[in-house]
């Protein structure tokens, strides 16, 4: 393990095979289980590291902010119900916010809402990325990502639903969020995102342009639903089957718009 | 292997001990700390056996690196007693049948006892909420649910 | 959560001035628990521990052709790797310890292996992570060979056959590949009955996981002995066990246990306790032999997976007369105690029902599965699902409140059980009047005014004529010559009256371990009961011998002579390092238990 102090060391010290360490709810997982494939932990002490601040672009959250700092500050509330989702308390005061971006299939539950609210995340060399360009870069880029800037968003404007066997604590069987700019289905511009339905978060588009085009009730909501498969690519694990995944999208999409949580 | 010292305060007591590289809480504690009281059950964060505090807030040991622990206050269950007393939560899962095996008991305890820091009146709902991450086999939940509840109770007017 | 007695039933029967029973007590191990201090086997420190792990084969079925260790033995901090021949006696089976079975299973496979998850190797090293990474660098040439994940499957002709010890897939209860229970001829019950409802139930593979995994810890101490602590559920069991595998004598290990983190069936195996001490026995340092959660929820024996086929005839108003089964429990690739859910779950057919005519044919079989184990309830809680299910369709198919379905059927003291026992302290009617009026469930006058003690008859009470055949015997249905693995239609006839043989239980050592009724709180009552229609209230007050196990001839000690697998023989490449040779005991087996008729690894004085 190294420990860096800044940004700047920590892009530097990223340049070689190694892993950046957030909460390590994951990481650590892998450091206990095939200690063999670590060649190094990379600890930034950073303060700034565990920073929410706002400013004029929206809400700038360090990637070293817990769910629990998220679930307890108040400019975040629209976020509290997505990252009380998430685990259970303990693992909820580890897990952070830069982890979650980075959480393979199924997990990954915060980073859909931040996929649906259009963030997008700072890398250590200073360079921003949306989140869709993030997503499908994931697997490729090596690096830090230091902050993810959210745009400011009432309440009401997001809407976020989990399906998972157990609860509390299940793993996503799938998570949705829709951004709902007018608050409401009654406005246009909405957008959709699903979580545990594809190798990353995804952007449901065809249910999205369905919702923008059809009549803003019932049958424009089925419509969207029924559509809501399109471009995404579930897999199979020990939840749920990909087919499974497939058949209760367009329900759970339609109780997420109807604002079931 | 090279070993680090790191140090910190372990139930009010300052602790030092020399770590792996990459070595998690939880195994520092127990071997190089020797506090056997936190649990090794999965290793991989699913079953809560292993719940410590940090600074007042759980935490797993089995994920938390054991170089992170450096200069912060870690309490377990074999602080929990105070001296030869026990803890009314203690107590509660006593006589309450909380623990069968009681191999979950130490975590469990440590989530409870986090819970009525910071919420010394909890509902049912909150408790179930607050030993979410830890699994029990042997008791069915329903009795150490009550135990916790009944601790808050016996704690009125005390701090957890 | 209250506990609540029914004290009004079964009154007579029942001493209720005792001092302890019945009365709420704090579990004694609970200040420990509470406390932390509870030491469970991982919580003891010692100097210099070295730690094991194991090469696990990834495939469900292979051969090894080679393995290669160099890149492994160079790791500094790897301090031995352990060989399959390193084990002195690598052959055993759980239940050779009471002399039933053949043992069929080595503690580290080479070079066959039979389930995914598998051990062929092991490593001992300064750290988990240096065993981790050991393991990781250490490279098998594997030949994949085909599996059988089914059993109906696998007990088809052309199977690929799985342990050699038992090579037509099914274990053997001579003569048979099945348990075979007859009882009346369910054929002419078939013939009388107005419905006949058939169903299959299936219950999947269930881990035990308890929250403690498996795992023991061995050292060296002193007197020559080795020390061992461990969370299994059956310490002398796990310490025989290990006495045979290791060759050692028992008195050279001192085991420590007793303090479970969760068991539930899933630590009797005794597979963690040998390994940790042979690596002690290797290394001269203490081992630990832990599983981690993966290798718990993948090599673990779960409770294995369950078929069963259920045929009843049925009479219009509910009466069963005929009721058929087809078990299958799958032992996965070796036995452990499969062997006995096959008798355990016969003994407990047909439920809890006086039904006339019974046929059942249960299959213990090996797949490529993980071997499985006993779980709470082990042979019976399958059965019992798919009994209970069943009961729910007959009701559904003639047309009757389900639980009156039950109570009309329902043991009654008294009664002959389809194995040719008498039926004793029946509950089962005075249960199902409890459970519907606690669900709000309306029950007929009749249904409620039912008692367990009332309504048997010199009819039920009797042994009736029974139908013999003699389908399936080993080897046949591998053979292609059985037809079917449902019971047949029988070729001979058994008269009525005919008891099963008398079984002689091992007289206990000291009278005052003789369990006698009135010592354990059970009032025995006069031999003419209460009631005029003289349920034959058999309340057996002979406490010798306690009812046997019925085990039949193949499980005579005497039969366990097998077929020894082919010498494991290690193919291992890479001369370079050169490999330690194989540990030898210095001395051999001497000691320890050694009369005619017992298990010399057994220890102990019960058996004297
Ligand atoms: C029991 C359990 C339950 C869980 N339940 C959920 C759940 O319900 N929903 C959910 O979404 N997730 C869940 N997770 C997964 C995980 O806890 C979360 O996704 C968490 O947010 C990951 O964050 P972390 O800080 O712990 O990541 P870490 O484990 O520290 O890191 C994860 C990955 O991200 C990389 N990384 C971390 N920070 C950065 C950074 N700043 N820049 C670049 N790379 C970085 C690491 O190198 C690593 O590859 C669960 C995990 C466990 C063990
Ligand atoms: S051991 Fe840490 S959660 Fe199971
Ligand atoms: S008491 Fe055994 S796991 Fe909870």
């Amino acid at each position: 393990m190294i420990e860096v102090h800044t940004f700047s060391q920590a892009a530097e010290a990223a340049r070689t095979p190694g892993h950046i360490l957030g909460g390590g709810t994951l990481l650590m997982r892998q450091v206990n289980y095939a200690p063999q494939t670590i060649e190094k932990l990379i600890r930034v002490t950073d303060p700034e590291l565990q920073e929410i601040r706002a400013d004029s672009t929206g809400i700038r959250i360090g990637a070293g902010v817990t769910m629990a700092s998220i679930i307890n500050h108040p400019d975040l509330s629209v976020l509290a119900p997505v990252a009380r989702a998430i685990g259970a308390p303990a693992l909820r005061n580890m897990a952070t916010v830069g982890g979650n971006l980075f959480a393979p299939h199924p997990y990954g539950d915060l980073a859909v809402a931040l996929l649906a609210l259009d963030a997008f995340v700072i890398w250590s060399d200073g360079r921003e990325e949306d989140m869709e360009t993030f997503f499908q870069g994931r697997e490729r880029t090596r690096g830090m990502v230091t902050h993810v800037v959210v745009p400011r968003v009432q309440s009401g404007q997001l809407r976020f639903r989990k399906v998972s066997r157990t609860r509390p604590k299940g793993i996503s069987v799938m998570s949705i969020a829709v951004y709902l700019p007018g608050g409401s289905l009654s406005g246009r511009g909405a957008r959709i995102a699903f979580g545990a339905m594809g190798p990353t978060p995804l952007r449901a588009k065809a249910a999205e342009a369905a919702l923008e085009n059809g009549a803003m009730d019932a049958s424009g909501v089925a419509a969207a639903c029924s559509v809501c498969g399109h471009g995404l690519a579930p897999q199979d694990d020990a939840l749920a089957s990909a087919w499974y995944r497939n058949e209760v999208a367009p329900v759970h999409l339609r109780r997420c718009l109807e604002g079931e949580t | 292997m090279a070993k680090r010292p790191i140090s910190f305060t372990l139930n009010g007591t300052e602790t030092g001990i020399f770590v792996n590289e990459g070595q998690n809480l939880l195994e520092a504690l127990r071997r190089e700390a020797g506090d056997l009281s936190p649990k090794f059950g999965c290793g991989q964060g699913t079953c809560g056996a292993c719940t410590i505090l940090i600074d007042g807030a759980p935490h797993l040991g089995c994920l938390t690196l054991a170089e992170a622990a450096q200069g912060r206050s870690i309490e377990t269950t074999s602080g929990l007693a105070d001296g030869p007393d026990l803890h009314p939560l203690q107590r509660a899962f006593m006589e309450g049948f909380a623990a069968q095996c009681g191999f979950c008991t130490s975590g469990m305890l440590m989530a409870a006892k986090a819970l009525l820091v910071t919420n010394p009146h909890p509902t049912r709902d909150e408790v179930i909420e607050a030993i979410s991450g830890n699994l029990c086999r042997c008791t069915g939940y329903e009795p150490i649910v009550d135990a916790i509840l009944d601790a808050a109770i016996r704690l009125q007017g005390r701090v957890a | 959560m209250s506990i609540e007695f029914r004290k009004e039933l079964f009154a007579d029967e029942r001493d209720d001035g005792l001092n302890e029973i019945g009365k709420p007590k704090l579990r004694q191990d609970i200040e420990g628990h509470v406390t932390g201090r509870t030491a469970y086997y991982d919580d003891h420190l010692l100097d210099g521990l070295l730690h094991m792990r194991c090469v696990r084969s990834p495939h469900h079925h292979a051969r090894v052709r080679s393995i290669d260790t160099s890149e492994a033995e160079r790791m500094k901090g790897v301090r031995r790797v352990v060989h399959a021949d390193d084990v002195p006696h690598n052959l055993n089976t759980l239940l050779s310890l009471i002399g039933f079975g053949k043992d069929d299973e080595q503690l580290l496979s080479n070079p066959i292996v039979r389930y995914r998850g598998e051990p062929v190797l092991a490593i001992v090293a300064d750290t988990e992570a240096i065993a981790r990474a050991g393991c990781a660098a250490i490279r098998v040439d594997w030949e994949v060979l085909p599996h059988v994940l089914d059993v109906e499957e696998a007990i088809a002709p052309g199977a690929p056959s799985v342990n050699p010890a038992y090579p037509d897939n099914t274990f053997t209860y001579e003569p048979y590949d099945h348990v075979k229970l007859r009882f009346g001829d369910v054929q002419s019950g078939f013939a009388q009955a107005d419905h006949i409802v058939e169903a299959e139930y299936e219950m999947s593979p269930i881990e035990q996981a308890p929250i403690e995994t498996c795992g023991a810890i061995a050292a060296p101490e002193t007197a020559d002995r080795y020390v061992c602590h461990t969370g299994t559920q059956a310490l002398f069991f796990s310490l025989g066990t290990t006495a045979k595998l290791l060759d050692l004598p028992s008195s050279r290990l001192h085991f420590i246990g007793g303090t479970v983190g969760g068991g539930f069936g899933g630590k009797v195996d005794s597979i963690t306790e040998p390994m940790a001490v042979l690596g002690a026995m290797l290394t001269g340092r203490p081992v630990k032999f832990q599983w981690d959660r993966e290798e718990e929820m993948q090599v673990g024996a779960p409770r294995g997976a369950e078929r069963w086929r259920i045929k009843d005839g049925v009479t219009s108003d509910g009466r069963i007369l005929a009721r058929q089964f087809t078990g299958f429990f799958d032992a996965g690739a070796y036995t452990r105690l499969s062997s006995y859910a096959g008798h355990k779950g016969t003994g407990h057919l047909p439920g809890p029902y006086t039904i006339p005519n019974v046929a059942s044919n249960v299959f213990c079989v090996y797949t490529n599965r993980t071997p499985a184990t006993a779980m709470r309830g082990f042979g019976v809680t399958g059965v019992d699902f798919a009994i209970e299910c069943h009961m729910d369709r007959v009701a559904e198919a003639v047309g009757i409140d389900p639980i009156s379905l039950r109570i009309l059927n329902a043991y009654r003291d008294g009664d002959m059980k389809a194995h040719r026992r008498v039926a004793k302290n029946c509950a089962l009617v005075e249960s199902c009047q409890v459970v519907a009026g606690k669900a709000g469930w309306g029950l007929s006058t009749d249904d409620m005014a039912a008692n367990s003690l009332v309504g048997s008859s010199a009819e039920r009470a009797a042994i009736p004529e029974t139908a013999l055949d003699d389908e399936g015997k080993a080897g046949e249905r591998r053979a292609g010559r059985a037809t079917t693995a449902d019971p047949v239609p029988g070729t001979r006839r058994l008269p009525a009256g005919t008891h099963g043989d008398a079984k002689e239980a091992i007289p206990v050592q000291r009278p005052d371990m003789q369990i006698l009724a009135e010592r354990v709180g059970h009032k025995i009552p006069e031999p003419a009961a209460a009631t005029a229609v003289t349920p034959q209230k058999v309340a057996t007050p002979t406490p010798t011998p306690p009812s046997t196990p019925t085990m039949p001839p193949a499980m005579a000690p005497s039969s366990h002579v097998a077929a020894p697998l082919p010498k494991p023989t290690a193919a291992t490449t890479a001369a370079e390092p050169a490999k330690p040779a194989p540990y030898k005991p210095e001395k051999p087996f001497s000691q320890g238990v050694n009369r005619p008729g017992v298990s010399r690894f057994l220890s102990g004085s019960r058996r004297r």
